[in-house]
């Protein structure tokens, strides 16, 4: 078995794997990061969202081997211990989560919005979010939670 | 305490562990030496399963163990039970055929179970069942509900001749018939209320597990009522006293009724850990999701509205045939009836109603509740049917809904199906629904949208729903196998902090913040000390868990009855320690007060004394530590109005939703946020329903032609609008918080307002959900041509 070696949040780490291992696999079942969802098998819900060298890529559509020497982040490594990120911070206080289920990924691609676009609009959100799903809110809440956790990363 | 309390916008306390990624889902979880399961399914609606050869695939790499229907039938496995009976118009219970975990001799629809590879790894598992040989005979497909019946149509079900699950009624028939004679007008509707596909985002996963120390199993599973699972999976499937189970449902990934039931997975991963001697874990890809995850809706109805030269409602009548699918899910059957034809009053004082509903069998995937669980096609077949006697009447929409409103002082209302409806105040939610669309304003946007060349349209939804089930006497004799009380149990540490226990489970609605505010409220703890303990048989008390919006109309009842029996005791301490009489005690917020005095005690000191007993009053029991049962007296009924305005481009057919105004009554609201937050949730799904989603089986093969995210279409942040939300209070009467229940709402009141909008855009009668962009195409060529 071929051995992948990357860098995940900041750490320098190095598994074998089956050559068709899914980086959202080696992520989950070798590293322990499940904060990183698996909800579907079609590249369509974004719940996989991770960044691979600064930008947001479903981790499910890339083999673990393609991110041989990137760096990752995934969602476990944007607290900094019991504080939250600005976008995390941005979630909560506007009830932009509830099974929390899609929430790494919308947290993840959010950021990614961010750098491209510092003060999206409500309809840039919308059609950054296109590849995120989720189920429970209706949208509403994360957009208001994007936006302001944008305006939050600005100051 | 009122920033903490009843009534406010507590952020949650659940959020920090979903944001950071440390959440715990049920595929999250893996268990030492763990093996892998992968189900091999049916390629084919309907086929005779002749021979299963395993014999190369048994010896394929990784292999555990490989299992079929005949161990299920040599280890004396049980059917998966359907929980209500529901009896016909003869009195006669339902047609109730076998539902085997795994396909005995005949698979029903595409996706059911044929085997099970247990394997050391999820791709040996996934590669061994490619090596599965199975040879089947098939046989002709049925997946239209309303071609079920007819003579020739292919029979599911020995058991069940012409596909019939049941032909129920409910009503007086002999009144409706005269109400129609006596009318003036008379509206009918023919509509399908469209089959839909949960796909809550979290896919459905089990691990089962088997301890022969204790010989005991543990499931985890992704359940929405892990009690009620343990309860079918221990006495119906596999023959397990209820001790010897435990089920864990940790975090849960949203639910929307597909996860209250128990499947064929999670029964067969944990019976066969005990065979196989190894944790076993499933979790689903997206496609078997989309195939036997159970479904929703799919009822095709006819209906039709009497009324006199006022637009008055004299009468009402349904003729309904609901698909089961293949086989009876764990509530199937209840779902079209009394989850249905018994909110057929809605929101007005219609006398006579009649409705019969034939539930059928056919080769697709089972149907059960989805988030409204009948009660949303009711509320379709009754504001699409209004709004079109409206428009027939030439009488504003509004208006007639209003003329024929339950008046509040009429409550409580009997209405002629069954139900007692508690409270509301119908024409005040109206009121501020009309007030936040500006509904007088509609004409002049409708003018400025035809100036862009784009078509406008307003709708509207006046709903009610039955919440909170339920009074177990009642369900009970309507056929529920299964009480529908809940659990609450208060547990007070030495120290002052606290855990609540509750028989219900969140799987996103936030109980872990919104119970630990009624309880920091009542007790005047400070919510950082309260935890909320739910999701595992092993940890709280025997409880019936979430669906139907009951969690804080039941299960927060049980936990405000925990708090007063808290209370109650801590004024017995309070009265020893204040050297006081009891009666002289009173409690507010946590304090303990000598009437007329300033001498107290607060909760923190209460509950030290009760478990440091030195000083304690004479035969008291030590500890502050309290469980409640709470059975409601009746349902709650939310009630509410929604109004949707589109925007059609004739050019393309896409309906774009550009206004929505939401006015829900709720009764009493403990946390605004979340409130709001399921509101947005619900109209997301409703309006998902209306424009986008769809479940499809070709009609010839039965095969899913919308298996995945990219044929059936999910509502994405694109597709919606932002909402406007208003709120009205009529507090529920009959339970302790005054709560009725929030989680359906959206989901019910959002299709009507809905397509009544793109009916009055497009100036037509009637046109089916989903109003995609093909079909409002066809419609606008059509109309176009009519025009000529
Ligand atoms: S799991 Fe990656 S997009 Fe759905
Ligand atoms: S919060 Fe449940 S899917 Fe988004």
């Amino acid at each position: 078995m071929p051995t992948v070696s990357m860098t995940v949040n900041g750490k320098a780490v190095s598994a074998e794997v089956e050559a068709r291992t899914l980086l959202v696999q080696f992520l989950r079942d070798k590293l322990s990061l499940t904060g990183t969802h698996v909800g579907c098998d079609t590249s369509q819900c974004g719940a996989c969202v991770v960044h691979v060298d600064g930008k947001s890529v479903k981790s499910c559509t890339m083999l673990a081997a393609q991110a041989e020497g990137a760096k990752v982040a995934t969602i476990e490594g944007l607290a900094n211990g019991t504080e939250m990120h600005p976008m995390q911070a941005a979630f909560k206080e506007h009830h932009g989560l509830q099974c929390g289920f899609c929430t790494p990924g919308m947290v993840m691609s959010a950021l990614d919005l961010v750098k491209h676009n510092p003060s999206p609009s409500e309809h840039d959100v919308r059609e950054w979010l296109e590849g995120n799903i989720c189920r429970c809110t209706g949208y509403h809440n994360i957009v208001k939670a994007i936006t302001a956790g944008a305006a939050a990363m600005r100051r | 305490m009122a920033d903490t309390g009843i009534g406010a916008s507590v952020r949650r306390k659940e959020d920090f562990r979903f944001l950071t990624g440390r959440g715990t889902y049920t595929d999250d979880i893996n268990r030492p030496n763990q093996a892998h399961a992968y189900f091999l399914r049916s390629p084919h609606a309907h086929a005779k399963i002749k021979s299963i050869d395993v014999a190369a695939a048994k010896k394929a790499p990784g292999v555990v163990s490989i299992l079929t229907g005949a161990d299920i039938v040599a280890d004396k496995v049980g059917s998966l039970i359907c929980g209500w009976v529901v009896k016909d118009k003869q009195g006669n219970p339902h047609k109730a055929p076998a539902h085997p975990p795994l396909a005995k001799d005949t698979v029903r629809y595409v996706g059911d179970h044929v085997a099970v590879v247990i394997a050391e790894t999820l791709p040996q598992a996934r590669d061994a069942a490619e090596l599965i040989k199975v040879d089947y005979q098939v046989l002709p497909a049925v997946v239209d509900p309303a071609r079920a019946l007819d003579p020739g149509a292919a029979q599911v079900h020995a058991e069940a001749p012409k596909n019939l699950c049941y032909d129920w009624e409910i009503g007086d028939k002999a009144a409706t018939e005269a109400a129609f004679k006596s009318a003036h007008h008379v509206t009918k509707l023919d509509l399908i209320n469209n089959r839909l596909i949960p796909n809550a985002m979290e896919p459905r996963a089990a691990i089962g597990e088997y301890d022969p120390a204790y010989e005991s199993y543990t499931c985890y599973s992704t359940s929405q009522n892990p009690h009620v699972l343990r309860l079918i999976l221990c006495a119906f499937v596999l023959g397990v006293p209820e001790h010897k189970m435990r089920v864990v449902a940790p975090d849960v990934g949203g639910g929307f009724g597909s996860k209250i039931y128990c499947y064929a997975e999670e029964t067969v991963c944990t019976w066969a850990a005990r065979k196989v001697g190894r944790p076993v874990k499933w979790t689903a890809e997206r496609g078997e999701s989309f195939l036997s995850d159970a479904h929703g809706r799919d009822h095709v109805t006819h209906a039709e509205l009497a009324m006199d030269k006022d637009g008055k409602f004299l009468g009402l009548k349904v003729d309904t045939i609901a698909n089961m699918g293949s086989y009876l899910s764990t509530f199937a059957t209840c779902v079209p009836t009394y989850l249905y034809a018994t909110l057929l009053a809605g929101q007005y004082t219609t006398p006579a109603i009649y409705c019969e509903v034939k539930a059928v069998f056919t080769t697709t995937a089972p149907v059960d509740a989805y988030r409204g669980a009948g009660r949303p096609e009711a509320a379709y077949l009754i504001e699409r049917l209004v709004e079109t006697a409206a428009r027939e009447l030439k009488i504003d929409p509004a208006e007639l809904r209003r003329r024929n409103f339950i008046k509040p002082h009429q409550f409580p209302y009997q209405t002629p199906v069954a139900l007692q409806y508690d409270s509301g105040n119908y024409e005040r939610t109206l009121d501020e629904a009309l007030k936040l669309i500006d509904y007088k304003g509609f004409p002049a946007r409708k003018a400025e949208s035809a100036k862009r060349g784009k078509l406008r349209g307003i709708g509207l939804s006046a709903y009610v729903e039955a919440c909170g089930i339920a009074p177990s006497a009642v369900v009970g004799s309507l056929g529920a196998g299964v009480g529908l009380w809940e659990s609450g149990h208060i547990r007070f540490d030495p120290t002052g902090s606290v855990r609540i226990f509750t028989g219900s489970h969140s799987h996103g609605q936030g109980h872990e913040t919104t119970n630990a505010q009624i309880v920091s409220d009542l007790l005047g703890v400070p919510i950082d000390k309260i935890e909320v303990v739910h999701g595992d048989t092993d940890r709280v008390p025997f409880g019936m868990g979430t669906y139907g919006s009951r969690s804080a109309a039941v299960g927060g009842s049980a936990i405000f009855k925990a708090a007063d029996k808290i209370i109650a005791k801590g004024k017995k301490i309070a009265a020893h320690l204040l050297e006081a009489a009891e009666q002289d005690i009173e409690h507010a917020h946590g304090v303990f007060k000598v009437k007329g005095t300033d001498k107290q005690k607060t909760i923190g000191e209460i509950a030290f004394a009760a478990y440091v007993p030195h000083n304690y009053p004479a035969g008291l029991e030590p500890g502050l530590d309290e469980t409640a049962f709470y059975d409601p007296a009746n349902f709650t009924y939310p009630a509410g109005v929604h109004i949707g305005e589109v925007e059609i481009d004739r050019d393309t057919g896409v309906v774009t939703v550009v206004n929505w105004a939401a006015v829900d009554d709720f009764g009493t609201v403990i946390n605004p946020m979340v409130v709001e937050g399921q509101v947005h949730g619900g109209i997301a799904q409703g309006i998902g329903q209306a424009l986008l989603e769809n479940a499809v089986y070709d009609k010839e093969t039965g095969q899913l032609l919308t298996g995945s995210f990219m044929d059936y279409c999910m509502p994405r942040a694109d597709d919606l609008p932002s909402f406007k939300i208003g709120m009205t209070h009529t507090p529920c009467p009959h339970n302790p918080l005054g709560v009725k229940g929030c989680g359906e709402a959206g989901a019910i009141a959002a299709p009507p307002a809905l397509m009544n909008a793109v009916t009055d855009a497009l100036g037509v009668r009637h046109m089916e959900m989903p109003a995609s962009p093909a079909r409002v195409w066809q419609v606008l060529q059509k109309t176009a041509k009519a025009a000529e």
